[in-house]
Order: structure tokens, then C-alpha cells, then sequence
């Protein structure tokens, strides 16, 4: 990417964000009859264009550009159309936000639908419904320029995958820094009362950039499994793609305009719901819940078509002789966490969804007054709510096995109890739910079934870590900076793992639930299950990707400043959650005497941001200019490390065969995989 | 053989180090109720079994990154071996084992943090966007209802909190009594505490709720049963004078219904629009009008407060109570004081 092509991106992105928003001024002025330089309309139109004009400075007219654009007008095509209706209606055809919640929501919809076609990703199942036949395999163009188009190529769709949950990273956290850095001294000090920025004031603003931190966070997960699954397992199977290329591309770029809508919610008055959106308070909240509603919605359809695809190419295209039980263990996981993904995720949809149509059709599913339940809401959300948390960490805990024999030059202790130990917390993590639901007002017998399911999880998860033990007894450890990760996952989860039984424990929890304990102990599990694993891999398979390997010195920096920040920041956290700090407050009782608390909570929450800074640094450097790594970079017996990197673009040329154990290491002569001769002349 | 137990006696250390640790640090706040002991006492098993446990998996790793390390110059991997069924049936059937009891123990502890007296007073509360009302049981002599937003108790008295909510799902905490429960629109649920610390606490709304949730905290008073019925007989008195004259009256609707915590009465702007001087005055309205602040409007704003928006208000949704005609115009007969 030259740097020119860069420089005149951002100047588009700023002469077409200083339009949209005059634009949107002028509209918002003709609205209320007064100028505000932050209200809704303004700063919508500034994102929109600018965002827009973005790509299409890097990256010209097409690809991603074609379809925010398609977006764009599709949303306002949609909205006008709701409002000429409601005009002829005699309804209510304008509000604070430019369109009524109606309008609002069906534009939404039809901009979502437009930005399918207009990214093109339609493009080849719109042929074929004509009778047209396409070519199975598009080549992609060379260079940067193919990742703001369609591909096919699951190595670019996993690298799309990974970069957009790199950036949503990188929002979600900003969020965090804003609210963090207004609970560092309790009183309000700059989200007040007054505040009147994007139609919310300080307190409504806090509680939307909460709850979008961590919807936000979660689509950024659901973005990096998948990147790491699409990636990674066609490789490690020895496939040549996905089973289904077309649908995968359709189900990474389901994820942009899903993106595009939850950054809408907080300018479009926000929402204060945190990211449960319960009702009945999501159904009194600001027209943000439902831009809110609708993103989790579509990014839901790119975790269930993602995760067919994965089971599909797992079950269908594995390499001659991988067996079940010699399938790599990152594979076992991806296909646990698919099912969950593949067959929970409806739920989450479905619950808010409802809320959707009770807010603009009046059906009282969750409204009391009309003989709804607003506890029912809560089993339809957790029921895909809880189990979501295994499909966040069960590739992370299956990555720290695939790295771990590789680091420790030992096999993996105990294959089979691991990999079916994904399994097992798979299951089990269908019959939890109601863990999260101790104190909602449900029957009261209901709790003790749900704490012996719940308890349940430790022995699957105390298996993994016994076997990771066993695996690094005994060993000949390196340390480079995946291995630092990998350990580092280890521990951090290790810590939401011995902090969730006490949540489990009824009784221990009506004390612990809605505090800081457990915002501490989550972050912990998400921590120690996606994130430190997530890195792990960016820096293993870095190399796999580029040819190049990412600067050693610096991932160590990020290693050992993110790590014991982040254990300051949750150990803190659950401290004050155990002496009264709940969750979700913008401020809190200076008579606690968290002050001091909270400011050191802050000051870790920026340090942990400043090593995300200089990962973020290093990865974009280290494309271009970090040490060249065409081989076997780690000395795996991985298949994928056995062929040079970066890897071709049809993966394989010759196809392997499985001829051992994938992780006999220390087994003279031994193989996990053979390739067949290549016969002269082809390929 | 070595290495076993070196790790063996690490471990061990480590685990007796970080309870103690941890049990010395007093993790948990005051236990000002009985319902604190049972949870409290748990508290302390977890902290046993989380020790060992963190202990079990941490040392071992560490031990292994000093001693098993790749040494400078040293090339090779490690020891073949590639699992042993017998430690993995150990390592799955023991967390079995202990998790189950745990689930047992857990079962019977539950059941002494519910123990109730059927005997015990209610008292009801509702939780509202954002304050909470509290109902006492009627006083025998004259049938008044006492409405406050404290909680009084007796130290010592054990009471059912008979629970709902107004509006959205709020969640009664107060951390020194340990136990919590959701307040849910259209049903009721159930609390007994029993206090056993006279002191002055608060009780905090632990469920998002909205705009002010953060500062829905109110005053949670554990007194001697002299101290309470001088309180108790103190609210009878006003709740009496009360309903002797319009304003009082409003002015106790006012208070029992926490209007305070959006409605300031001395000129600044909390949550909603102030009441200092409001009555007689004009207001300017979202849609650019203007209208009087006469009886009929406060009275229409009071009962249904989305059909005239104040300017600068568009955002906030207030509550929507339900007050008796008699109660409306005590409420806006209290507003027309307020100068």
C-alpha cells in the first residue's frame, strides 16, 4: 500500500465527513430550528460519508465502497418510503433523528439487503439463478487491494476476518477508555447531566458506550474466531477452501454493515440497556436500541453460516487418512464451538427480535400490562447468551493446545480427553442458562438444578488445564512471543476459571451477581479464552500469512505490559465488586471509598491500551518490513509450516497424506504428514 | 520421582499462603444480617478450594518454565509420552466428585440464607426510575400506612420484603446483607433479611435501569425497637398532619414517591425540568410553543408526561404513576409552594 494512497483516503474521509456533516446541520437545523454542533443527524451523516469516501480514496469505486454506498442510499430509499406511507397515513413523519423509528428500522433493514449486492458478494448466486455458470475459483488480484473486495480464498476472508475484529478491538476498547477514565474519580465529572451530545446527556451516553463496549467487543470475538477458523482449518485439514466459498465470503461481509449499524446506535440517541438489552427497559430505550437490535441480528448471520461452513469442510474434506482422532486439536475446537454457534445463535436474534416488534408494532411478548413476561425475555437470551461465551474461548482454548506441544517440543498430554473435552463443555453449556438468572424473580426451585449443571463445567475445563500441565511437565519450553501468550492464557483463564464457581454457588451469588466481581471475572475468561490466545495466534501464524515474521521485541513489550495490567485491572475490579461496587454505573458512592480503586483500575485499563498500540504498530510495520520467515518458522509438524510461506493461494499443490500423530514430538522419525511426489510438469 | 515432590510441597505451601492471604485481606464488607452467615461461610470454603486449586495448575507451570526450560544451546524435544488414562480418569473423576458435593453443600446453604419466618412483618417495596418506596404494614390503631423512602428495621426483627416495580427491573442489594433479588413489573417477588448490625446503610440498585440508575441508592436505617417505633410513630404523626391539608399532602406524595431524584426544588436541573417557581410560569415546549404552567398543565404532565415535552427534555421518558385525582391535586398544590 503506498503511502500517497493512504494520505488521500484520510483527506476524503475528512472532506466527506465536513459535508455529511453540514449536511446533516443543515437538516437538524431545519428539524428543530437551531443549530447543535452534536446532535444526532450531523454526526451520522459525518460517519456514513465519511467512512464511505474513505474506501473509495483507498481502494476506488467497488468492493467494500460500492457497497457502503449501496447502504447508504439503500437506508435512505428504505426510510423515505416507510415516511411517505406514514405521510399519507397522517402519521408522524419526522423526528429528532430525521426518520421515525419505523423508517429508521425498515431503512436499516433495506440497507443491510443493499449492501450485499452492492459489495457483489450476490454477484455469483444471482448469475446462476439466471442460468448463468460461473468459475469455481475467482483468482484475486495481487497485493493489498483484494481485501476490500469479494474473495473466495478463505485465507483472504480470514485475514478480513481478523483485521475487522482487529479494528472493532480497537473501538470497543476506546469506549472502555472513554467511560473508564470518567469512573477514575467518582461524581460526574464529564459525562454530567448537561452533556447533550448525540441526544443523550452524560449518564445515557456513559450507559450506551457501556453497552456497545460490549456488544461491540463481542462482534469484534465472533469476527476473530472466525478469522483464525478460516484461516487455519482448510490449512490444517489439508482442504483447498472452505466447503462453501461463496457463503463464507457472504458470511464475513454480513459483518460490515452489521458493524456499520451498532456504530449508528450511538449517535442515533444511543440506548441504555447495557448489551442484555432487557425489557421492559429496551423497550422504553432511545431509537439506538433498535439500530442496536438490527446489527446484532445480521452479525448473527455471520456466525451461523461461518459455522456451518466449518463443520461442512471439516466432515467432507479432510486429507487422506486424518482421522477423527488425528485431527489436529484446533480443529476438534472449531468444530465444538460451530455447534454451538451453528445452533444457538437463533436465539439471540429471535429474543431481540421480539423486542423489535414489540416496539414497533405494540405486541406485549415481554410487556406485563398485556399479559407478557419480561423474565421470559431473559431464558430466550441466555439460552444463546451463555453458551456464546464457549463459542468465544473454545478456539482459544483449543489454539493454546495447538501451540502448546509445539513450544514445549512434547506431544500433546492426553489428546483424546482434550479434544473431547470441547465437546463436553459444548453440551454442558446448553444446560446453564439459568446461571445468569439467580436473582431475576424465576422460580425459585429452578435455581438448584441450574448450579449443578453449572458446576458441572469445571470438570471438562479442569481436564484441559491438568493435560496443558502434563503436556509442559518434562518438556524443553521455549518462550517466544506466541509461547509467552499461550502461557499468559493459561494463567488469566486459569483465573476466571476459579472465580466462577463462587457465581455458581446460589447463595454466594446473590451477593456476587451485578457487581464488579464479576464484570472482573468475565473479563478474566474472555481474556484468558479469546484474547491472549487471539494474539497468540496473530503472532504464530503471522508468518504463515506474510512471510514474515512479527518484531520479537516488541511483541514481548506488549506481553509484559498487557499482563500484569490486566491482572491489576480485574483483580481490582472483583475486589470492589466483593465490597459493594455494582456494575454498570457511571458513578458510584464516594462514601465506598473506591476512589482510589477506580483510578488505578483506569490507569491500568491505559496502559493495557498502549500495549494494544504497539501490537497494532508492530502488525502493520512488520507486513512490510519484519524478518523474512519462509519456512518452517516454528518448527512444527503442522502441515502448513512443512510448505513455504506465504501460503499460495490454492493452498496444497500436492496433496498430504496422514501418516502419524499430530503431536508425537520427541518421536524419532516420526511424521504427522506426508506429501504424495509431485509428478513433473503439473501441478 | 524428585520433581513430584518438590512440586508436591510447593503446592501445598502455596495454597495454605494464598487463603491465608486471602482470608486475612476481609474480602467481603460488614455481615450486618443473618442471612450473611450461611453466604459468608461459603465464601470462605470457596476461598479454600480456589487456593488449591489456582495453586495446583500455577505451580506446577511455573515449576515446569524454570526446570523444564530449553537451556542455552541445547537442541532436542522433550520426553515422548503421550498421555496416561489413569491420571486422566483420576483428574476428571475427583473435580466430579468435589463439584457435586459442592452442589450439595451449596443446595443446603441456599436453604439457610431463604429460612423464613412465616410470622414476619411484610413490608412492600417498589422500586421506580429512581428511588424506592417502602410500604410499611398498617398501624393497628388508626389504619394509616406509613410510605417512606428509607427502610427502617429493627435490628434483631426478621421482615419479608414483598417486592415489584413500576416500572423496569430494578434489583434491591444492600451489600452488608449479602442477599439480592430483581423487582419485576407485573409480579412480585420475595426477600427476607434479617438484620443483625444497628447501623445506617444504603440499599443500591444492582440491575441497569436506566439514565440515573448509578444514583438509585437509598437510605437503609438498622435501629434499636425504641429507636424504631420513635421513627415509626414520628411518620404516623406526619402521614396524620399530612392528610389534613392539600400541601402536606403532596409534599408526602412527593417524598414516598422519590420524585426528588429527577424534579430539583431549588432552581437546577437534575433528570427532568426543575419545579422552582414552575407553576404560573411559561414553558417553552419541543415542538417551539409555549404554554402557561397552569393547574391543568401540571396536572397533565404529572399523569401523562409525554404529551407536553419541555424543551431540552427530548430524551428522558419520565415514569408513568398512577396517582388518584385527590392525590394529583395534593401533588400540584405542593408544585404552586415551591417558589
Amino acid at each position: 500500500m503506498k503511502n500517497n494512497t493512504l494520505g488521500r483516503a484520510f483527506l476524503f474521509l475528512v472532506i466527506a465527513g465536513a459535508i455529511g456533516y453540514g449536511l446533516g446541520l443543515g437538516i437538524d437545523f431545519a428539524i428543530r430550528g437551531g443549530l447543535k454542533f452534536t446532535a444526532s443527524v450531523p454526526s451520522a451523516f459525518a460517519l456514513l460519508f465519511g467512512f464511505t469516501a474513505f474506501f473509495f480514496g483507498l481502494y476506488g469505486y467497488r468492493g467494500i465502497t460500492r457497497g457502503l454506498v449501496f447502504q447508504v442510499v439503500g437506508t435512505i430509499i428504505g426510510a423515505a418510503l416507510v415516511t411517505g406511507i406514514r405521510a399519507l397515513l397522517k402519521r408522524e413523519i419526522i423526528s429528532p433523528f430525521l426518520f421515525t423509528e419505523p423508517a429508521w428500522v425498515f431503512g436499516a433493514l433495506v440497507g443491510v439487503v443493499s449492501f450485499f449486492f452492492g459489495v457483489g458478494v450476490m454477484t455469483d448466486w444471482v448469475k446462476w439463478a439466471r442460468g448463468i455458470d460461473t468459475p469455481d475459483h475467482h483468482e484475486d488480484e495481487p497485493g493489498w487491494q483484494k481485501y476490500f473486495g469479494v474473495s473466495l480464498d478463505h485465507k483472504v476472508i480470514g485475514i478480513q476476518y481478523t483485521v475487522t475484529a482487529l479494528f472493532l478491538l480497537a473501538v470497543g476498547g476506546t469506549f472502555a477508555l472513554i467511560f473508564r477514565t470518567e469512573l477514575a474519580a467518582s461524581g460526574l465529572d464529564f459525562l454530567t447531566l448537561d452533556l447533550d451530545v448525540f441526544n443523550q446527556n452524560g449518564p445515557q451516553l456513559y450507559n450506551t458506550l457501556m453497552s456497545l463496549h460490549g456488544m461491540i467487543m463481542i462482534v469484534s470475538i465472533l469476527l476473530g474466531i472466525s478469522g483464525i477458523m478460516n484461516y487455519v482449518v482448510p490449512l490444517l485439514v489439508g482442504a483447498h477452501d472452505m466447503a462453501f466459498p461463496r457463503m463464507n465470503a457472504f458470511a464475513f461481509w454480513v459483518a460490515v454493515p452489521a458493524s456499520v449499524l451498532l456504530l449508528l446506535a450511538l449517535l442515533l440517541g444511543g440506548f441504555d440497556t447495557g448489551w442484555t438489552g432487557y425489557p421492559p427497559l429496551s423497550s422504553r430505550a432511545p431509537l439506538g436500541v433498535q439500530m442496536f437490535f438490527l446489527g446484532v441480528f445480521t452479525a448473527g448471520w455471520s456466525s451461523i453460516l461461518g459455522a456451518l461452513n466449518v463443520i461442512a469442510t471439516v466432515v467432507r474434506m479432510r486429507a487422506k487418512g486424518m482421522t477423527a482422532m488425528r485431527m489436529p486439536i484446533l480443529v476438534w475446537a472449531s468444530v465444538a464451538t460451530s455447534i454451538i454457534a451453528l445452533t444457538a445463535t437463533q436465539l439471540i436474534g429471535l429474543s431481540f427480535q421480539l423486542v423489535m416488534f414489540q416496539r414497533l408494532f405494540g405486541m406485549g411478548f415481554f410487556d406485563p400490562s398485556k399479559g407478557g413476561n419480561p423474565v421470559l425475555f431473559q431464558h430466550l437470551f441466555w439460552f444463546y447468551s451463555h453458551p456464546a461465551v464457549y463459542v468465544f474461548v473454545l478456539p482459544g482454548l483449543g489454539v493454546i493446545s495447538e501451540l502448546l506441544p509445539v513450544f514445549v517440543r512434547k506431544p500433546l498430554f492426553g489428546y483424546r480427553w482434550v479434544a473431547m473435552s470441547s465437546l463436553g463443555i459444548a453440551l454442558v453449556g446448553f444446560v446453564v442458562w439459568a446461571h445468569h438468572m439467580f436473582t431475576s424473580g424465576m422460580n425459585e426451585y429452578l435455581r438448584v438444578p441450574f448450579m449443578y449443571s453449572t458446576m458441572l463445567v469445571a470438570v471438562p475445563t479442569g481436564v484441559k488445564f491438568f493435560s496443558w500441565v502434563a503436556t509442559m511437565w518434562g518438556g524443553k519450553i521455549e518462550t517466544p512471543t506466541p509461547m509467552l501468550f499461550v502461557l499468559g492464557s493459561i494463567v488469566v483463564f486459569l483465573l476466571g476459571g476459579v472465580t466462577g464457581p463462587p457465581n455458581a454457588m446460589v447463595a454466594l451469588d446473590l451477593h456476587l451477581h451485578d457487581t464488579y466481581w464479576v464484570v472482573g471475572h468475565f473479563h478474566d475468561t474472555i481474556f484468558g479464552g479469546f484474547v491472549f490466545p487471539f494474539f497468540a495466534a496473530i503472532y504464530y501464524w503471522f508468518p504463515k500469512a506474510t512471510g514474515r515474521k512479527m518484531n520479537e521485541f516488541w511483541g514481548k513489550v506488549h506481553f509484559w505490559l498487557m499482563t500484569p495490567s490486566f491482572f491489576a485491572l480485574t483483580l481490582g475490579m472483583m475486589f470492589i465488586g466483593l465490597r459493594g461496587m455494582r456494575r454498570r454505573i457511571v458513578d458510584y458512592d464516594p462514601t465506598l471509598g473506591f476512589d482510589g480503586a477506580h483510578l488505578f483500575l483506569t490507569v491500568c485499563a491505559f496502559l493495557i491500551a498502549i500495549s494494544i498500540l504497539i501490537f497494532f504498530i508492530n502488525f502493520f510495520r512488520s507486513i512490510k518490513h519484519g524478518e523474512p520467515a519462509t519456512g518452517n518458522a516454528w518448527n512444527s509438524r503442522s502441515p502448513e509450516w512443512q510448505v513455504p510461506s506465504p501460503m499460495p493461494a490454492h493452498n496444497y499443490e500436492v496433496p498430504f497424506e496422514v501418516v502419524g500423530e499430530p503431536y508425537d514430538y520427541g518421536l524419532p522419525g516420526s511424521k504427522f504428514v506426508e506429501f504424495a511426489a509431485k509428478k513433473a510438469g503439473t501441478h | 520421582m524428585r520433581h513430584f515432590i518438590v512440586v508436591g510441597i510447593l503446592t501445598i505451601l502455596a495454597s495454605v499462603l494464598l487463603y491465608m492471604g486471602l482470608s486475612a485481606a476481609h474480602l467481603m464488607p460488614v455481615a450486618a444480617s443473618a442471612q450473611a452467615v450461611p453466604i459468608d461461610w461459603m465464601w470462605n470454603l470457596i476461598l479454600i478450594v480456589m487456593s488449591f486449586f489456582f495453586s495446583l495448575i500455577v505451580v506446577p507451570m511455573g515449576y515446569s518454565l524454570v526446570v523444564f526450560r530449553r537451556r542455552r544451546g541445547e537442541t532436542g524435544d522433550g520426553a515422548h509420552f503421550e498421555g496416561n488414562t489413569t491420571l486422566e480418569l483420576l483428574w476428571t473423576a475427583i473435580p466430579l466428585l468435589i463439584v457435586v458435593s459442592f452442589s450439595v453443600i451449596g443446595a443446603r446453604n441456599l436453604a439457610q440464607t431463604l429460612a423464613r419466618n412465616p410470622q414476619a412483618p411484610v413490608i412492600k417495596v417498589t422500586g421506580l426510575q429512581w428511588s424506592w418506596r417502602f410500604e410499611y404494614p398498617a398501624d393497628s390503631a388508626t389504619g394509616l400506612v406509613v410510605v417512606s423512602d428509607q427502610l427502617h428495621i429493627p435490628v434483631g426483627e426478621q421482615v419479608l420484603l414483598r417486592m415489584t416495580s413500576s416500572d423496569v427491573i430494578h434489583s434491591f442489594w444492600v451489600p452488608e446483607f449479602r442477599v439480592k433479588q430483581d423487582l419485576v413489573p407485573g409480579r412480585f417477588t420475595e426477600l427476607t433479611i434479617t438484620p443483625t448490625e444497628e447501623g445506617s446503610y444504603k440499599v443500591r440498585c444492582a440491575e441497569l435501569c436506566g439514565t440515573k440508575h448509578y444514583s438509585m441508592e437509598n437510605p437503609v436505617i438498622i435501629q434499636s425497637q425504641a429507636d424504631y417505633d420513635a421513627w415509626f410513630a414520628g411518620e404516623l404523626e406526619k402521614a396524620k398532619l399530612a392528610s389534613s391539608s392539600p400541601e402536606g399532602f403532596g409534599q408526602l406524595l412527593v417524598q414516598q414517591n422519590g420524585c426528588a431524584a429527577c424534579h430539583s426544588i431549588t432552581g437546577g436541573t437534575l433528570v427532568g425540568p426543575t419545579w422552582l417557581g414552575l407553576s404560573g410560569s411559561p414553558v417553552e415546549l419541543s415542538d417551539g410553543t409555549t404554554v402557561n404552567a397552569d393547574d391543568a398543565y401540571l396536572t397533565e404532565s404529572i399523569s401523562n408526561p409525554q404529551a407536553k415535552i419541555v424543551k431540552g427534555f427530548e430524551s428522558v421518558q419520565m415514569v408513568q404513576y398512577t396517582f388518584t385525582p385527590d392525590e394529583l391535586s395534593a401533588i400540584v398544590a405542593y408544585i404552586k409552594t415551591i417558589k
